[in-house]
């Protein structure tokens, strides 16, 4: 009898040790809650979905554990006899105005939350975010700089059906050029949409907003630590809603500086597609006048 | 005694074959023209569900062309909302009002015919757009434009459907109020209707509130696209936005026409088998009510982050959560009919309680989702999937299944396979967890809905998800299998079936005879 018990536990242990060890390197994580923020705003977000969570576990535990000892107690098999009782004002009354309360206590901080959040006064930097299908445009209003920001090349590979390519650590999650901004400051965003609608979204910033054409939606973030923060496309845009990706490059402010000035210091602006083009052609016909000249 | 003599002599059906059920006036024919039509469709939208999970299964495009892939989330919930959610509550509606107000049949018979006999071809239509040149609409059941606007030569066959299963609800949803309000049977006041009844009628009235806004809305876009309007391109002077605010003062109210009834339905189950009467009627049908009423001022809680005024977020915020109190009351009510009563565990007792608790934890995602600031961390994210799949699934579809067991005999005139619902239940309810509960964490660890694609982060929680899509979709062949096996026989069913139901549709006899009620009963 001891025997058995013990190879029993031995064999669970066994299981759980192969179960671990195939899950240990396939699993990146298996996140069951809201990542870290790098935001403070996102920080008081995170506490208040936490605290709606712990409301909702305690309301379950009652509700369900009533229930079940409703289910366990009055049973039929048992020879549970029914009551006849079919209404209690008072107790109507008690599960009415407990929850109306308890609704006020979480409407409360969270409105708190919700004014700082919509306040876009201030802001240090601002960044115009215009959404086209399948890619983001980023246009830094106080610097002149401008460019688009695709998917990666090995993500745009590995996703092409059937690929059967290995798929890297950031795989959709990786761009060309990430929005690149400085530590410690409010960072205003104007969106906006070329085509369809699409939503900016970082969730380690806990930020979302809606790019909408015709319309400049605003928000802000103020990122607390430096890094690589990575989001993508949250609203349904068509075809390559799953394949535009948002990174977030987050520098000191001397990075910050040397990369603005790395862009702008050449005083031409990154070419735009028709200025590439225009440029193209007036070299071409420079050439044809410089062969006509030459004949 | 004279219930037998009265059998002997009733009129069977008309016609026969395929006549009988085209031209058919009877509210039992046509409950089940609708519910056998849910069943088909539900089957469809499931096989699209398990497209959709299949893909999903691994990171990587393995099976599906992204265009296609959202071809099939957008018809997945087309399909499931208009062909199996809304029909099987309008059948369930055909065949128990009558039978429990005491009607002969419902109102308006003709019309009746015709509200059903819409919807075919309208499926019809809708699923061939998947055959079209650019496919099937593959922008959201939400249509939202500009996208919707991109689809190819499907758009308008999509909105002639949508206008078709309009029409027909509408017109289903006047001959129950019409039922209701004047066929009753004599001594039966509103106050003394069955539950489900009462939840049938308010959400009559919705259905007549929303679906011509939604009629609106897409008839708008229709324009947009053929005539030259401008209503929601930014381009001529309109507002995508206004779109979405039309879209969802439908959409709101449309969520609970899928769950009232089942609240309904629930109301009967479960004092049935407590053996006890229904805690608190008076604050069940207030409170139905209240959710009714609240269900028109709410819907821009669906559109959090497309930029709002501070006021219009703490409005449509403050009043989603008040939504939680009546739904509350019901829950407490239900809670307080099974407090000293004499349970025991059928089919459709076990559905009715995997109802309660398994719609209770939809109900409170759906009060954390009504939080702007973390709503808008769960915006279109798995989570949000995850909790209308909690209330729709295990709320509104186990409340159709509960129902569809409750009443099985009473139509049939055979007791359904006791094991093999059983088996049903578990597997469903096993499965629909394994399903949906790991879609709330892939969702808090930021994993968008509609994306064919995902990062790797999210591979083992969707594995697991996949699997529990299997298991309840092949689930489900199990019912199909107890029913056929209960239309083709089965131990026969008494009159009262269960131990002592309260309701007029268990004084007649099982099966109940093609025509009942002939002369009203006495209540």
């Amino acid at each position: 009898m001891n025997c058995s018990k013990a190879q029993g536990r031995w064999l669970f242990l066994g299981i759980a040790a192969v179960a671990l060890a195939m899950a240990g390197p396939a699993a990146a994580d298996w996140a069951l809650d809201f990542p870290a923020s790098a935001t403070e705003l996102g920080n008081k977000v995170r506490g208040l979905h936490h605290m709606a969570l712990i409301i909702c576990v305690v309301m379950g535990i009652i509700v369900f554990g009533a229930l079940g000892y409703s289910l366990v107690k009055f049973r039929k098999s048992q020879g549970a006899q029914a009551a006849k009782f079919s209404h209690s004002t008072k107790a109507e009354i008690i599960w009415t105005v407990i929850p109306v309360l308890i609704l006020v206590g979480l409407a409360i901080p969270t409105a708190r939350v919700l004014i700082e959040m919509e306040d876009t006064q201030a802001a240090d930097l601002r960044i115009k975010v215009t959404g086209y299908q399948w890619k983001w445009r980023y246009e830094y209003l106080d610097h002149g700089i401008s460019f688009f920001s695709n998917i990666d090349d090995a993500s745009n590979a590995a996703s092409i059906r059937g690929a059967g390519l290995e798929l890297h650590e950031h795989y959709l999650r990786d761009v060309d050029k990430p929005m690149v901004v400085p530590v410690g400051k409010k960072v205003k965003l104007q969106l906006t949409s070329n085509d369809v609608i699409h939503a900016w979204w970082v969730p380690e910033f806990y930020v979302k907003r809606d790019a909408v054409p015709g319309t400049i939606n605003e928000t802000w973030f103020k990122a607390e630590k430096p890094g690589s923060y990575r989001g993508q496309c949250a609203e349904l845009c068509g075809r390559g809603h799953g394949f535009m990706p948002i990174v977030v490059e987050v520098l000191a402010q001397d990075e910050f500086d040397a990369w603005v000035a790395g862009l702008t210091a050449p005083a031409e602006p990154e070419p735009e597609p028709e200025a590439e083009a225009e440029a193209a052609i007036s070299q071409a016909s420079t050439a044809a006048a410089g062969g006509a000249s030459a004949r | 005694m004279s219930d037998t003599t009265h059998e002997e002599h009733h009129d069977g059906p008309h016609a026969s074959g395929m006549w009988r059920w085209l031209t058919t006036t009877n509210h039992k024919d046509i409950g089940t023209l609708y519910l056998v039509f849910s069943l088909i469709m539900f089957l469809i939208g499931g096989t699209m569900a398990l497209i959709i999970r299949t893909e999903l299964f691994q990171p990587g495009l393995q099976l599906v062309d992204p265009h296609f892939f959202n071809q099939m989330t957008t018809m997945h919930a087309l399909v499931m909302i208009f062909g199996a959610l809304m029909p099987a509550f309008v059948g369930l509606a055909n065949w128990q009002i009558p039978l429990m107000v005491g009607a002969p049949d419902m109102a308006l018979p003709r019309m009746n015919n015709w509200s059903f006999w819409i919807l075919p071809p309208a499926f019809l239509l809708l699923l061939s757009t998947l055959f079209m040149p650019g496919g099937a609409p593959a922008g959201g059941w939400t249509l939202y434009p500009p996208l919707i606007l991109q689809t190819g030569d499907a758009f308008p066959f999509v909105v002639f459907s949508l206008h078709m299963l309009g029409a027909s609800s509408i017109l289903g949803a006047i001959n129950i109020i019409v039922t209701i309000t004047n066929m009753r049977a004599p001594g039966m006041s509103f106050m003394k209707m069955p539950l489900f009844v009462w939840t049938w009628l308010i959400t009559a009235y919705l259905l007549i509130g929303a679906m011509p806004v939604l009629a609106g809305a897409i008839t708008m876009l229709l324009t947009d696209r053929y005539f030259d309007t401008s209503f929601f391109l930014a381009a001529g002077g309109g507002d995508p936005v206004m779109f979405q605010h039309i879209f969802w003062f439908f959409g709101h109210p449309e969520v609970y026409i899928l769950i009232l009834p089942a609240f309904g339905i629930i109301s009967q189950v479960i004092p049935t088998f407590a053996r006890k009467p229904l805690f608190g009627y008076t604050s069940m049908v207030i409170a139905t009510s209240a959710i009714a009423f609240l269900s028109y001022v709410v819907w821009a809680h669906h559109m959090f982050t497309v930029g709002m005024p501070q006021a219009g977020l703490l409005f449509f915020m403050i009043s989603t959560m008040f939504i939680a109190v009546p739904t509350g009351v019901k829950i407490f009510n239900w809670l307080a009919t099974l407090w000293r009563g004499s349970i025991s565990f059928e089919t459709p007792m076990l559905f009715a309680i995997a109802f309660v608790v398994l719609f209770t934890i939809g109900g409170f995602s759906g009060l954390m989702l009504a939080l702007v600031p973390a709503d808008i961390e769960y915006h279109d994210t798995y989570f949000v999937v995850a909790h209308f799949h909690y209330v729709l699934v295990p709320g509104a579809i186990f409340g159709v299944i509960a129902g569809v067991y409750y009443w099985l005999p009473k139509w049939t005139g055979h007791m359904y396979n006791e094991t093999l619902g059983k088996w049903h239940f578990w597997l469903s309810t096993i499965f629909v967890n394994v399903l949906f509960f790991p879609q709330h964490f892939l969702g808090l660890a930021s994993m968008p809905r509609r994306i064919p694609d995902y990062a790797v982060q999210f591979t083992e929680f969707n594995m697991i998800s996949t699997i529990g899509a299997f298991g309840f979709g092949l689930s489900q062949l199990l019912f199909v299998w107890m029913l056929i096996k209960c239309v083709k026989g089965g131990e026969k069913a008494t009159e009262k079936v269960w131990d002592e139901p309260q309701g007029l549709e268990w004084t007649v006899p099982s099966p109940a005879p093609y025509h009942t009620f002939e002369t009203a009963p006495k209540v």
